[in-house]
């Protein structure tokens, strides 16, 4: 069904217009935030409307949309989304990872790598990487005019010294061929090892900080680090409950009053996938 | 088993229906017309259209019926709906020294040319429950006088005509516009305004109100507030004149401020500037001593650090859209995240316990 009171994907043409010389800009200057014109959106600021616009610019009627929070197809705000283009758009959906041309994620990148022609486009509520150790904007972007991130690595040599390991385990930092720090939006750390060389688009949308930036095919993503405190990925140690998947990354459920626990994939598509070709 | 992320789809249409009926309340009371909403919340319909950024009082009276008399979410709706239309021109400058006063009252001057009008104010009401609003009561009609037709002249061209008060620079050039093209800092007086003009009421009064405490004092007297209706004229290409659009009622605010001087401007008085759509009187007095507070640059004076001086944190926080957009996000599922806090966290806390336990 395609709600003919609204333009294609909800946006106008001169809007998307707009985004879309963002987004080629945020390709060309892989890492730096793009400020743009975001529009109200018909969902709360907060909500993924960096990334609904961003789809919405990306859209034409022959994609094939997947739209995923926390890993999964169907938590309530994923399933609000997707029933958004599939109300002003008309696209075609699929829960299948390669199956889909756009992905609209919040907070994960899925398990199976992406391909060219895809294209990943993340919710971001904070694009500056910089902003907890310097909340104003205007000394931020001068930061990263002057590729000055002294303040980053003294706030991860801080953490080290003062509890042994880096105290951040998601929305952890990248640079970004050798320029530019980025934050990769609230994926866990678990997720960054993905963002580097992926073959296919990605890109990161923030509505309310008015912000769009990129990451091209094959690009270089480095999370940050000291050659005596190397980066780590984590999870959580255990397999999954359902597909067995011991590589994927974990959510914890408490399935009783006892507190007792267990771990199933975040990636729900990987999940069913695996379990569906088990015996 | 593995409830916790089946079943979004129905669950939401269920909400939906679920809140459709919550908001009808009790059948057996007669349903409120959004005619009754516009005609009878009329105030509450001037905040929805004022910080939504719409004059329509049918659209805001309907936005706050279906947000249940929630303001900030029928402010939402309006915005939400605001930002498809097309945008086919721009009017001419509101001229607001023409204005059909309902209301214009100075505390600077005793009496000037056009008078006090009080208008329909809540000023010196008794704050008494009236029971008989209870009953359905029928109002008396208010007397009615004579309406002045000629233009009624702004309080502060009194004090301009002595060079008393500052001189506003002219100019032509053409405003950023925010719904168009996204916050840049420093911002200029006319942007800034912009953004006060369709910021949170609350927020807005709780910062103005700061600065009369102390935190930024900028002495202001409120030299004139005027609330009335003024025409919108919109300059049409193929005629070659501008044609009458239609009306809008807005309130107007300008305060006089003490200033002694500083190192770049002599003794004079300065001005602080509130325009708000509708009839909104706490906002654009609260907008005015706002303005006036973020102008401490251009006047040469000392940034206290108090918060209305900062024009970073007043502007990238007075948008109540964005504002509770972002807080309420804290509601939206965080278990990826969450869960590496945990992983972290017992990782900190293995490596203590260690600590401890090989320190015993």
């Amino acid at each position: 069904m395609n709600d003919q009171h609204y333009n294609f994907a909800y946006l106008d043409e001169q809007t998307k217009r707009m985004i879309r010389r963002a987004i080629l800009k945020g390709l060309a200057i892989p890492g730096y935030q793009v400020p743009f014109a975001s529009r109200e959106m018909p969902m709360p600021y907060g909500w993924g409307t960096g990334g609904v616009q961003v789809t919405a610019a990306c859209l034409t009627p022959d994609d094939r949309l997947k739209v995923i929070d926390q890993g999964a197809d169907d938590t309530t705000n994923a399933v609000s989304i997707r029933k958004f283009f599939q109300r002003t758009a008309g696209v075609a959906v699929t829960t299948a990872t390669p199956e889909a041309s756009v992905i609209q994620t919040r907070h994960r990148i899925p398990e199976v790598a992406l391909t060219e022609g895809q294209i990943l486009v993340y919710q971001v509520p904070i694009p500056e990487p910089l902003r907890f150790l310097e909340p104003r904007e205007t000394e931020t972007r001068r930061m990263h005019a002057l590729e000055d991130y002294g303040l980053m690595h003294v706030k991860l040599y801080e953490d080290i010294a003062r509890h042994g390991a880096i105290a951040t385990s998601y929305a952890y930092p990248v640079k970004v061929e050798g320029r530019y720090v980025m934050d990769p939006s609230p994926i866990p750390k678990f997720d960054n090892p993905k963002l580097a060389g992926c073959a296919a688009i990605q890109l990161f949308g923030a509505g309310r900080e008015q912000r769009i930036y990129a990451l091209p095919p094959y690009t270089k993503a480095v999370s940050l680090d000291f050659d005596d405190f190397p980066f780590e990925p984590t999870k959580a140690a255990g397999a999954c409950a359902i597909c067995g998947s011991d590589t994927s990354y974990l959510d914890e459920v408490i399935v009783d009053d006892a507190g007792g626990r267990m771990f199933v994939c975040s990636d729900t598509d990987y999940c069913a996938s695996r379990a569906e070709g088990q015996p | 088993m593995y409830v916790a992320v089946k079943g979004g789809e129905r669950a939401i249409d269920n909400a939906h229906a679920w809140l459709a009926e919550e908001r009808r309340g009790d059948v057996a009371v007669p349903e409120m017309s959004v005619a009754q909403i516009r005609e009878q919340l009329a105030l509450a319909v001037n905040r929805v259209m004022a910080e939504g950024s719409l004059y329509d009082p049918d659209l805001a009276a309907l936005a706050i019926k279906q947000a249940r008399g929630d303001l900030i979410e029928a402010i939402f709706l309006i915005r939400a709906y605001r930002t498809t239309l097309p945008r086919f021109g721009a009017s001419r400058p509101l001229d607001t020294a023409s204005m059909a006063c309902d209301r214009r009252v100075s505390a600077t001057f005793k009496d000037a040319p056009g008078g006090q009008v009080l208008g329909p104010t809540f000023d010196y009401t008794h704050r008494l429950l009236d029971f008989k609003l209870m009953a359905d009561g029928d109002t008396p009609n208010a007397p009615q006088g004579a309406a002045r037709h000629e233009a009624t002249p702004h309080i502060t061209q009194f004090l301009n005509a002595e060079g008393l008060i500052q001189q506003e620079p002219a100019s032509d050039a053409t405003p950023r516009d925010l719904t168009r093209q996204p916050m840049q800092l420093p911002a200029d007086r006319a942007l800034r305004l912009q953004a006060l003009a369709r910021a949170d009421e609350g927020f807005l009064l709780s910062l103005a109100y700061s600065t009369q405490r102390g935190f930024g004092r900028t002495h202001a007297f409120v030299g004139e507030l005027r609330i009335g209706a003024v025409t919108v004229e919109m300059d049409i290409p193929e005629l070659g004149f501008a044609i009458d659009l239609g009306e809008v009622t807005l309130t107007e605010c300008e305060t006089v401020n003490q200033f002694t001087g500083s190192k770049t401007e002599p003794p004079q008085f300065t001005r602080g500037y509130g325009l708000v759509l509708g009839q909104t009187e706490r906002k654009a007095i609260s907008m005015s001593l706002v303005d006036r507070a973020l102008r401490w640059a251009e006047l040469g004076e000392d940034n206290i650090g108090a918060p209305a001086q900062d024009e970073e944190f007043v502007l990238m926080h007075c948008d109540n859209i964005q504002a509770t957009g972002f807080l309420e996000h804290i509601k939206l599922p965080h278990y990826v995240d969450f869960q590496s806090e945990l992983e972290l966290i017992r990782k900190l806390r293995a490596a203590v316990t260690a600590g401890q336990e090989a320190a015993e």
